[in-house]
């Protein structure tokens, strides 16, 4: 399909489309490049989130170019998208925690009441609730 | 009377927004679905979430919000470069505790998302007694600085928005 884009759109759309490429690629070659498993895990979480907003800014440009109006898909999905990318990062730092590190190899908190990883008794456990969970019987089936 | 019909006028608000951008076009059938929406969904959820936070100062949000997009782009290019021309040897990374002065569990999980979406830190785990935040910085070589820049620049404005 054909499009007759004025040349400031053009221009415009083109250079945001070359930032967000150029972050993505930064974001995947660091997931290569960077030592371990979280440091790995800053270059993809941070340099994608550009990379992807770049390109939702293009789109609006492209939208209010070809069709004169105002398009807010992009803005709901760079907000679902800042709502969702946080909570990946945070279940593998999780996994992290649980899998290579010690109480011990951590600073350590300040009360001494030690991170929640290792000591909170479910994880649906939440800060509102303090109080010890009763003792229940182990589930026999799983 | 108005406190039953309307619990949370905020969340009311950004759920009627919400549903506008969603349907992209401000038509006067969406409009109406869009209050019904603001009106019911409170109602809804509110036994759900019983203490559920009232923005003292809503307008702090939208700094808030300009604050944090600006560290997201200044975050890209620093992560950026760190990625393309540091090498790995002369990079320190480092977990850093950061003790909380906020309570509230709605402005925690706020900041534990402000500190991954910003420059090269990433939230990781909550004192079991929710007073401190594990942090992972990608490279730190003061990391009482990040902690005491995460405070000062996060911290105090959410409690400003919660508190």
């Amino acid at each position: 399909m054909q499009y007759d884009l004025p040349l400031w759109a053009d221009i415009a759309v083109s250079a945001f489309l070359l930032i967000a490429a150029f972050f993505g690629l930064v974001g995947s070659y660091g997931l290569i490049r960077l030592p371990d498993a979280m440091t790995r895990l800053h270059a993809p979480t941070k340099a994608t989130t550009l990379g992807v907003g770049g390109v939702l800014i293009g789109s609006m440009i492209f939208v209010l170019a070809t069709e004169g109006r105002f398009s807010a898909h992009e803005l709901l999905i760079s907000l679902f998208l800042f709502l969702t990318s946080p909570i990946t990062a945070l279940f593998i730092a999780k996994v992290h925690i649980h899998l290579h590190e010690r109480p011990d190899t951590l600073p350590e908190p300040r009360d001494g009441a030690g991170w929640a990883s290792y000591t909170a008794d479910g994880p649906a456990r939440g800060v509102r609730d303090l109080s010890p969970l009763p003792e229940t019987e182990p589930d026999q089936n799983t | 009377m108005l406190s039953r019909l309307l619990p949370h006028p905020v969340l009311s608000v950004v759920l009627a927004i919400c549903w506008l951008l969603l349907v992209n076009t401000v038509a006067i059938n969406s409009i109406v679905f869009a209050v019904l929406l603001g009106l019911f969904v409170p109602m809804l959820i509110r036994p759900y979430w019983p203490d559920m936070p009232r923005l003292s100062r809503p307008l702090v949000v939208i700094e808030y919000g300009l604050i944090v997009l600006y560290d997201i782009i200044k975050a890209n290019t620093e992560v950026a470069l760190i990625v393309l021309f540091k090498p790995s040897k002369s990079l320190q990374p480092a977990w850093i505790c950061v003790p909380l002065d906020i309570t509230s569990p709605e402005a925690i999980t706020v900041l534990g998302m402000t500190i991954t979406l910003t420059p090269g830190t990433v939230s990781c785990d909550l004192a079991a007694d929710g007073h401190a935040i594990l942090v992972h910085c990608l490279h730190a070589p003061d990391p009482a600085a990040v902690r005491d820049d995460i405070k000062a620049r996060y911290e105090r404005r959410l409690k400003e928005i919660f508190e």
